[in-house]
């Protein structure tokens, strides 16, 4: 028994005791001087990691008596956070190392919360969940303040230390009153106590704390206060982190709780979900309007982006999770390759995030500028990229959930947010001539840039498939 | 050849993508090679697309030529024309060669301009071809990308609060219309535009939050496309982005804006409001009509006043597309076949007078119709080609000009006389203002120092005209050339359109009578 446990969660217990032999043998031999190839192996192992559990992976199974769970919904949410996740390592290399940021223990750091996301996505139970939530926040508050001398970066730490606390804080205690209602952790157990429609008042309750828990690691709209400092304060790279594997590993613990241990009283979570929605999607749309900050203004977008993911989600079906984990793939790959082109931005060798700076771009990297052209027309979901159809997808489950206004509403907040994307399009197309950006030798990020636009224009033929994945995954979850 | 449509939708794309991929250096001879390449590969769209015309058959009122290939989310790549859609293709592909050829001047980057340019004419022909609803949505919001840079990067003063202001407002048009999109899929679970033409939406009242909603599902989606078309169109009183866009956009963005881009609003009505959801386009028919009528007779006004060449024919425009959205919705024979009559004459004609002001504009730099007069004087050429326009503007009997308007005028006489008797009025409002401008332009004397050495028009100037004045002409004179091919397509249209009005009503009797 305890043999097939191990097994089914092989690739998890592989990164844990990867990222903790690389520490031990850091520490004693080299230390900083290692960071680089430790960097690129942890980067290598999550693509493998990535490759074995797309091949090997199959059915539904639990571990540990239903605290884990191995199915395709996980399983997708894996890959996405394992490829995310080395592709964001890999491209910010050059990066720290060049800033002498490059410490050994950030690739360690960002391997060990990548096993709390793991572990998030199949978590079936309460207490799994927070375990792995724990795992994956902990780490990422000290790579949030990896730049010790810097105050911004350790203001961002400690900040996103506080707010996640708290955060944890009122998940603790839905969960406590979940389980006070419905006497046991388990999902299993919880969907049985809450029964069809009508749920304990005291379980519903349980259920708002752990929404608002989540909304805040999703930073969901009123929870999202931390987002933008933590962007801004944090080394580019770890912010091009925070913005894409940990959004996905969020997410789809959401989905996991919601459909899992909630799923018979989807009319009472939808509507909370619905409001998120609406809310992150006006405010990361208006707000990031007045920003002049690259890294602040992608935090306001990322906001808005949640908005239209839990759009997907809020719509309760089988089809919204599928729009939803659709709706994420392609966010994920578009912010690695925008925070590629945000890495390659310097002048004088130092980071430049004014977004002014990017005056008359065009002229000097006219292919660099072009792809982010291409990126920010998906980000506003402007067809025919790949972006527009994350839209899509997610306004199709909204709607036939019957929740045409919050469509509408989307279709709306994603005008005002087509404001500020054109706006840098602006900048780098049509602004004056002024002091410019250096010609940038990076030529990773500007690799994962490039492929990245790639993608957003020629998935329009077939998305590369992830269509039937993404729906695979998503009817293993919702049943 | 079995994707005829789809080699000559995608021939500009390839070459946009050739001139991406090999073309390099800013030098004379590569942006010689750019306009070169952008030039053969419009040249070729058009000779291929001949082959569209030489292939269809007026006479079968079903699309022609389809090609369907299945896509994602259960969407479908599906292409087709019909008696409606041909000519809109053959104008496009028309159009493009000239303006490129009258781009011959654009000395800034070249290459991206003539990439913007080919990728444009393959979105423009993909909106009139595509018969899957996402696939129609994609072309024709697509097109805004290239349009925004060309506004944008080569417009004049004021450009970037044009191409922002064009951006955001048809943007905001468009997205209501996906919403509806979506509606029309889950309600009907298919995006086949060739199925939804025989689909019935709902038209029974309901109550959404209080209120009623006459004409139920059908009007709130009529609403939706309507906020689309009417902006794209654009109808008074959402015409404003169009003065802006026009003034500043480059002359070639200026004729493909007035040209081509306003026909998409038009297209749109007659392949989606009025034969997916009449009941809702019978109901609100007398909204379009006043509003085109407030259309003609208030832009007009506003056209006499404007200093501006550009956008005196920019609210021009404006009026005349009047007439177009008047003509579709009186719904019968003559308004239908009247405004799609326009629609192509409005292609050539407008296409052209912005054509002159960009002649006048390359010597002077500037659009002020202060700086000139007296041109008569040494552009006797030009005085003559510009007359011709503007008299065709103003609808002279011989030019094309005067049959969209005459058969779209006599087609709102039948069912509303006081909304014909303004829309009247607006020919000769535009009588006023095209020969006062033109007054003011070519004749008096010559007084100017700075006009004292200007120059007449060169050979490729009388070129890229030569053909527009052949088609104003021929279509002023032989319109059957245009009825023939489109009038089976209108015939059958109004057809459905009736029966679908007729059973709707016997529909809502029994519901009464119950």
């Amino acid at each position: 028994m305890i043999q097939a446990d191990l097994t089914l969660i092989l690739p998890e217990l592989v990164l844990a005791l990867f990222a903790m032999a690389a520490l031990i043998f850091a520490v004693y031999a080299g230390k900083d001087k290692l960071a680089a190839p430790i960097l690129w192996l942890t980067a290598g192992l999550m693509a493998v990691l990535a490759a074995w559990i797309g091949i090997t992976g199959e059915g539904s199974r639990t571990a540990f008596g239903g605290m884990f769970i191995d199915d395709g919904f996980a399983r997708f949410a894996k890959i996405t956070i394992l490829l995310s996740a080395g592709a964001v390592l890999v491209m910010g290399q050059e990066f720290m190392a060049r800033r002498d940021m490059l410490r050994f223990e950030y690739p360690i750091l960002v391997a060990l919360s990548a096993v709390g996301m793991m572990m998030m996505v199949s978590a079936g139970d309460l207490m799994a969940l927070y375990m792995g939530l724990e795992l994956q926040s902990l780490a990422l508050y000290v790579v949030a303040a990896m730049r010790r001398d810097s105050v911004r970066s350790t203001e961002a730490g400690l900040k996103y230390f506080v707010l996640g606390a708290l955060s944890s804080g009122l998940l603790l205690y839905g969960a406590s009153l979940v389980y006070g209602y419905a006497g046991t952790t388990l999902f299993t157990g919880i969907i049985a106590a809450a029964g069809e429609g009508q749920a304990p008042i005291g379980l519903l309750l349980g259920l708002i704390f752990v929404m608002s828990g989540l909304a805040f690691k999703v930073s969901a709209v009123p929870f999202h206060m931390w987002t933008p400092d933590v962007y801004e304060g944090s080394p580019t790279p770890v912010t091009a982190f925070f913005a894409t594997a940990p959004k996905m590993a969020a997410m789809g613990l959401f989905a996991r709780v919601l459909h899992d241990a909630f799923g018979g009283v989807s009319a009472d979570w939808s509507q909370v979900l619905a409001l998120l929605s609406l809310l992150s999607m006006f405010l990361g749309a208006v707000a990031a309007i007045g920003q002049t900050n690259i890294k602040r203004l992608m935090a306001y977008s990322s906001i808005a982006h949640m908005g239209y993911a839990l759009m997907g989600l809020a719509a309760g079906t089988a089809f919204g999770v599928q729009a939803m984990l659709v709706y994420m793939a392609i966010y994920v790959t578009m912010n690695v390759g925008t925070f590629g082109f945000i890495l390659t931005m310097e002048r004088d060798g130092q980071p430049v995030t004014d977004i002014s700076a990017l005056n008359q771009y065009a002229t000097r990297a006219p292919g660099k500028a072009l792809a982010m052209l291409i990126l920010l027309f998906s980000l506003a979901g402007v067809p025919p990229l790949v972006g527009f159809f994350g839209k899509l997808y997610v306004l199709r489950a909204a709607y036939e959930a019957g929740l045409a206004w919050l469509a509408v509403a989307g279709v709306i907040a994603s005008v005002i947010g087509a404001f500020y994307y054109l706006r840098i399009v602006y900048f780098m197309y049509f602004g004056e001539e002024g002091e410019g950006l250096d010609r940038s030798r990076a030529s990773v990020p500007a690799g994962f840039l490039m492929a990245s636009a790639a993608v957003m224009l020629f998935g329009v033929v077939n998305l590369f498939g992830i269509e039937g994945l993404a729906q695979a995954a998503a009817a293993a979850l919702v049943n | 050849m079995d994707n005829l449509l789809s080699i000559v939708t995608f021939i500009p794309a390839l070459a946009a993508l050739i001139l991406a991929v090999f073309l390099r250096g800013e030098d004379e001879a590569a942006q010689m090679n750019a306009k070169w390449v952008a030039l053969l590969a419009t040249a070729l769209t058009f000779l291929v697309s001949l082959f569209i015309l030489a292939q269809f058959d007026p006479a079968d009122t079903g699309f022609q030529m389809v090609e369907e290939r299945a896509w994602l989310l259960g969407l479908q790549y599906k292409m087709g024309v019909d008696g409606i859609s041909v000519l809109f293709v053959m104008l496009t592909t028309f159009i493009m060669p000239l303006t490129i050829y009258a781009s011959w001047g654009v000395t800034t980057r070249v290459k991206e301009y003539m990439i913007a340019f080919l990728v444009l004419e393959t979105l423009m022909l993909g909106v009139f071809m595509a018969l899957d609803l996402v696939l129609f949505y994609l072309f024709f919001e697509a097109g805004l990308i290239p349009m925004f840079l060309i506004i944008g990067i080569w417009g004049g003063k004021e450009r970037i609060y044009a191409s922002f202001k064009f951006f955001l407002y048809t943007f905001l048009g468009s997205v209501l219309m996906l919403v509806a999109m979506v509606g029309m899929f889950s309600d009907a679970g298919t995006t086949d535009m060739v199925q939804l033409l025989n689909h019935q939406f709902g038209s029974e009242t309901f109550s959404l939050a209080g209120i009623q909603i006459v004409g139920g599902m059908q009007t709130l989606l009529f609403l939706a496309f309507f906020a689309s078309f009417a902006v794209k169109m654009p109808m008074w009183p959402v015409h404003t982005w169009l003065p802006d866009a026009h003034v500043q956009a480059p002359t070639a963005g200026s004729v493909v804006l007035a040209a081509i881009l306003l026909k998409m609003g038009g297209y749109g009505f007659l392949r989606f409001s009025l034969p997916m959801f009449p009941v809702a386009s019978d109901l609100l028919a007398p909204l379009v009509f006043w509003m085109s009528a407030i259309a003609i007779v208030y832009t007009s006004l506003v056209a006499m006043v404007q200093e501006d060449m550009k956008k005196l024919i920019a609210y021009s425009s404006v009026a005349h597309m009047g007439y177009v959205t008047m003509g579709i919705f009186a719904a019968n024979q003559q308004g239908i076949d009247g405004a799609i009559f326009q629609m192509l004459s409005h292609g050539f004609i407008s296409g052209a007078l912005f054509l002159c002001v960009g002649v006048i504009y390359d010597r002077m730099h500037t659009r002020e119709i202060d700086a000139y007069g007296g041109l008569v004087n040494r552009m006797p050429a030009y005085a003559l080609i510009f007359m011709f326009f503007t008299m065709a503007n103003v609808g002279l009997p011989g030019t094309s000009g005067f049959i969209g308007e005459f058969l779209t005028l006599m087609g709102i006489f039948q069912v509303n006389t006081w909304v014909a008797l303004f829309a009247t009025s607006g020919v000769i409002l535009s009588a006023a203002y095209a020969l006062w401008l033109y007054r003011r332009v070519a004749f008096g004397a010559l007084i100017k120092e700075s006009l004292k050495t200007i120059e007449d028009m060169t050979g490729r100037e009388k070129a890229i005209f030569a053909p527009l004045v052949a088609m104003t002409l021929i279509l002023g004179v032989y319109p059957a050339l245009v009825t023939d091919i489109i009038g089976p397509s209108v015939e059958a249209l109004i057809g459905n359109y009736e029966t679908a009005l007729v059973d709707a009503g016997a529909s809502a009797k029994v519901a009464a009578s119950h």
